[in-house]
């Protein structure tokens, strides 16, 4: 036998190998993870429980559109690769999940695996909820099957592009993006643990807030991973570090914590984004003692780290009194804060408690993704009502009133006023927001 | 054609101020209900969102929140004799139009009436005798006691977040407020406001010469507030745009500030826009409302909307309107002295000298509508009515409103008023001057009235209503007594020239330049059937399921600005309404 013919043999054996390979990938089925714990077979689910982790987990932001009936899908997720809608899960037997055992549903939150056996695209962020304890599962399972109204309503199909549409090839990426299921209590206290539970489980908060890797996958998914809410990117906006020096775990209290979770808003910041609706869908729901638990538990994580704020009470000074001498000659960006910003931020940019955010140190403001702080400059931004905090706050939008050039000298001199320290922005930032961002 | 729309426990006619109050404490209640206001939908952003809202001509010139003409207006006259016209362009007084009404374009002045005030008729019989009112004098008690307001006062004030400094707390006189005013339970919740020059100037000289002054009770925010439906206002920054504008700042007290983000969260409240109510229908028997009708512009057509409950919350005027045109309350005769609706209809005495410095840079454009100091050291109840000859009593008040040049650029009297000379005199005198203010009572009287024009009809057909209305001695004097009072502490100021302007003996009430929207009146409030459309609860006497709110209530005016007395009988009113309407609907008196 040649070489040549046993390299041929060779290839066409790692042929065959790799299309059994692929073959399995696409048509062995899929494993479900093992039950946890054991839920009692008489347990009964507590009555409101299955709504309240309907609310923890957020299942709403995403199962529902704007105006539509609650949970019956159709809410386009657009990722970089195309639009993925989530889909109705309301009881309807035939467009929802009327059909599902507890297994089935428990299989989607778990193993990101439709009752076809058909994977999920990760916008589910099954990674996440695999830390729902079997529990909650049974209740939110019990809630969306008993309580939900049916809606016989059929979501748009997801169509990616190619290679994207071939769902097994998202195994592949499960296999590296799952970790253990279900959640280890470790802190020997019942509160962090609690915390941990709902940051790291039903809030999947690290999903917008931890890091991601080359091919998405989440830069991990408990305190233990160092990458664990270090911040990420989503949609063009920072999604600011929850743990770590430059996070405001390490600067906020954990009254303002608190604050700012149930009502978008203290004394330091207001909301902006997609945290809007997390605010007005999910948190503001939370318990005071989940609230609680969860403000505490990201205190605990980022306290082995000091606050990287520090009020630069010279420069703040001196910037309010250049802006209060109000000399013609000033620059450009200061006029425009001025004559636009001026009213409600004030000259100190010290906004006010609860009403007008503060700009010094705004971690929006400061970030490298500029994308969340033109965004507000150009559109504006609206606090959510919630039921301690109904007002809906707003700034209007700018995009009418200043040009590319005058929005980046406006947004420049913000970024460096007061003792802030950012780069410059530049006009061409600002001309890709205002064009990404036309309602 | 007309259309009937399901039956709601509770319809609102008119969404500001008390449409607003109504709604949520009825809401909360968990009763279905429906607010319709005439006018446009209106929120901070967009309609007052900055800078589009600081524009003197569009809002302040062309009245962009006001009531227009074409749609709704009065007709005037002076006397019974006289044939009234209708007002085709409005100038004394300025109602709203839009959600938020006169809330949102309001200066945010907020006082409580004086104890003495609210029982104007005992006071003035038991001090002075009832020899001294004259014969066609028709004040009246109000029917409801300083003392059963005062928790009502105070819930509104916190409500709506009062900046000032309190005078008397629980009966101790507290240095830098009001020492003449009645108890009250506690603080403002705010500070006082920052006082530019010209009120601080005044407060520096009142001092001085032993008066008490005091800063104005503010519905603006001196500091971020969050009141108790969990609604929020941020500091004001002066910027000038209070009065007939909407706070471009969350600072002004408003139903947008205030209450209808918190509202609008209950499902059982709705509330539709352009919807004006033409008529609130009764049962056969008179007795009782059984809904309004209503137009709805959207769809053109006239719908018919059944209720339980019907609760007038629109402009004083426009309630006393609806009962005229709906049979709610005898109308008043004024030649006969009977019947009740458009009777003791009353306004507001102002006037005021205007003081210049030829050295003195106001910066005029840096205030508020409550940048005042105050001084109520002739106020109805210091006042001894017997030795002046009047009933009544004024505050006396230097305010710092805005710069805004169109309206607010007063000239020395030598200045000319036109040409060359004007516009030098402008150059010269802009932001040079300051004023010093009376803002005064008003009796009622027998033949100043409101009723249905026997002429003019609106674009529904409805006859227009009509004003009969003029000044008299009693309320001249007593601005000329408040003149003499003014005028002596402007020249201690020591101005380059100052000028004045009050209504003296024998003066007409001109309709056209701009005064107050302080319309009291028509549908009042009392404890006899005979001299009141409503009793003490503004109940109707005569249709039990009609509550009317607002300032029609009043029999007289107070010498305050409206508003504090109209919120706490509102909160007086929605309390009796939950406490013993609703578990059985009946005349609660």
């Amino acid at each position: 036998m040649s070489i040549m013919s046993k390299g041929l043999r060779l290839v066409g054996a790692l042929i065959i190998l790799g299309g059994i390979v692929i073959l399995a990938i696409m048509f062995v089925p899929i494993q479900r993870t093992p039950v946890q714990t054991q839920v009692a077979s008489d347990a009964v689910a507590v009555a409101g429980n299955g709504e309240y982790v309907s609310r923890l987990s957020d299942c709403l932001a995403c199962h529902t559109v704007e105006g539509g009936k609650p949970f019956a899908g159709g809410y386009s997720i657009d990722s970089p690769l195309g639009s993925i809608y989530a889909s109705n899960i309301t009881p309807d037997p035939e467009y929802g999940i009327g059909n599902w055992t507890l297994s089935d549903f428990r299989a989607a939150l778990y193993d990101g695996v439709n009752k076809e056996g058909h994977l999920l695209y990760p916008a589910m962020p099954s990674a996440n909820y695999r830390k729902l304890s079997e529990a909650d599962i049974a209740s939110l399972y019990d809630y969306l099957m008993n309580k939900v109204e049916p809606v016989a309503v059929k979501v748009p199909k997801t169509e990616l592009p190619f290679p994207f549409n071939q769902r097994w090839g998202l195994r592949l990426w499960d296999w590296i993006a799952y970790k253990d299921p279900g959640f280890e209590p470790r802190y020997n206290d019942s509160v962090l643990d609690r915390g941990a539970y709902l940051v790291e489980g039903p809030g999947h908060c690290g999903a917008c807030h931890s890091p991601r890797t080359a091919l998405f996958v989440q830069s991990g998914y408990t305190a233990e991973d160092s990458e664990f809410l270090t911040g990420g990117v989503i949609g063009g906006w920072y999604s600011p570090p929850l743990r770590g020096s430059n996070s405001v775990s390490a600067y906020w209290d954990e009254a303002q914590m608190v604050a700012f979770l149930r009502s978008g808003r203290n004394a330091h910041s207001g909301v902006a984004g997609e945290m809007t609706a997390v605010i007005e869908h999910s948190l503001q729901y939370f318990s005071d003692e989940d609230l609680n638990a969860v403000a505490k538990y990201l205190r605990h994580i980022s306290a082995d780290t000091e606050s990287q704020h520090r009020d630069n009470l010279e420069a703040e000074k001196s910037t309010a009194a250049m802006l209060l001498e109000a000399s013609p000659k000033m620059e450009l960006g200061a006029r425009l804060y001025l004559d636009n910003c001026n009213a409600c931020h004030f000259s100190t940019g010290r906004g006010a408690d609860g009403v007008f955010p503060e700009l010094v140190g705004n971690s929006m403001v400061l970030a490298n993704e500029q994308g969340g702080f033109l965004d507000v400059i150009l559109n504006g931004a609206e606090m959510p009502s919630t039921a301690t905090r109904p007002a809906r706050l707003r700034m209007p939008g700018f995009r009418d009133r200043l040009s590319d050039d005058e929005v980046a000298a406006l947004a420049s001199f913000v970024r460096q006023a007061w003792g802030n320290n950012a780069q410059p922005i530049t006009a061409k930032a600002v001309s890709e927001v205002r064009a990404s961002t036309i309602e | 054609m007309a259309r009937t729309d399901p039956k709601k426990d509770v319809v609102i006619i008119g969404l500001g101020w008390t449409g607003s109050i109504a709604g949520i404490e009825l809401a909360k209640e968990g009763l279905d209900i429906l607010a319709l206001e005439r006018g446009a939908d209106r929120d901070t952003v967009p309609d007052f969102q900055y800078p589009n809202v600081a524009d003197e001509l569009r809002y302040g010139v062309r009245y962009g929140f006001m009531q227009k003409p074409a749609k709704s207006t009065v007709t005037f006259r002076h006397a019974q004799n006289e044939t009234a016209l209708p007002m085709r362009h409005l100038g004394s007084f300025l109602p709203g139009d839009g959600v938020g009404g006169a809330g949102m374009h309001w200066n945010a002045n907020t006082w409580r009436p004086q104890a003495e005030e609210l029982r104007l008729k005992s006071y003035v019989t038991e001090e002075f005798g009832a020899g001294i009112i004259p014969e066609d004098m028709t004040i009246q008690d109000w029917g409801v006691t300083y003392e059963e307001l005062e928790p009502y006062f105070d819930r509104f004030e916190y409500m709506l977040g009062i900046s000032g400094q309190a005078g008397n707390v629980g009966g101790k006189i507290v240095s830098g407020g009001n020492p003449f005013e009645a108890p009250r339970a506690r603080e403002f919740p705010m500070q006082p406001l920052q006082m530019q020059l010209a009120p601080r100037m005044f407060r520096d000289k009142a001092e001085e010469m032993g008066l008490h002054p005091f800063p104005m009770p503010a519905a603006i925010a001196s500091e971020s507030y969050v009141n108790e439906y969990g609604m929020q206002l941020g500091p004001c920054n002066y910027c000038g745009f209070c009065e007939r504008y909407g706070c471009l700042n969350y600072s002004k007290a408003s139903p947008q500030t205030c209450i209808l983000d918190a509202l609008k969260r209950y499902d059982n409240f709705n509330y539709r826009t352009h919807c004006e109510v033409l008529k609130v229908e009764l049962a056969a028997d008179g007795k009782t409302a059984t809904g309004v009708t209503y137009f709805d512009e959207a769809a053109q057509e006239e719908v018919f909307q059944p209720a339980d409950i019907v609760i007038m919350a629109a402009y004083s005027l426009h309630n006393t309107h609806l009962c005229l045109l709906s049979g709610i309350g005898k109308p008043y005769d004024p030649v006969k002295g009977e019947g009740v609706v458009g009777r003791n209809y009353a306004y507001q005495m102002t006037g005021g000298t205007k003081a210049f410095f030829e050295d003195i840079e106001f910066n005029p454009f840096v205030g508020s509508g409550s940048s005042a100091y105050v001084i109520n050291d002739y106020g109805t109840n210091q006042i001894d009515f017997a030795a002046e000859g009047f009933i009544g009593g004024a505050y006396i008040h230097a305010s710092q409103l805005n710069g805004q040049p169109i309206r607010n650029l007063p000239l020395p009297a030598d200045v000319p008023s036109w040409g060359a000379g004007w516009k030098k005199g402008i150059k010269d005198w802009y932001g040079h001057s300051m004023g010093v203010s009376l803002h005064g009572s008003n009796m009622a009287n027998r033949d100043c009235y409101l009723d249905l024009d026997p002429t003019y009809t609106d674009r529904h057909g409805r006859p227009l209503l009509r004003m009969t209305f003029d000044w008299k001695d009693n309320d001249t004097r007593m601005s000329q007594f408040m003149k003499e009072k003014i005028e002596r502490v402007v020249a201690e100021l020591n101005p380059t020239s100052f000028k004045s302007s009050y209504k003296d003996t024998g003066a007409h009430y001109d309709i056209r330049p701009y005064q107050s929207t302080h319309n009291v009146g028509g549908t009042v409030m009392g404890t006899d059937p005979a001299t009141s459309v409503l009793n003490r609860y503004q109940q109707s006497w005569d249709v039990h399921n009609v509550f009317i709110l607002g300032a029609g209530s009043f029999p007289q005016n107070i010498q305050y600005n409206p508003t504090g007395a109209l919120g706490g009988l509102t909160y007086w009113t929605l309390d009796a309404i939950r406490r013993d309407y609703l578990s059985a609907p009946g005349p609660l008196v």
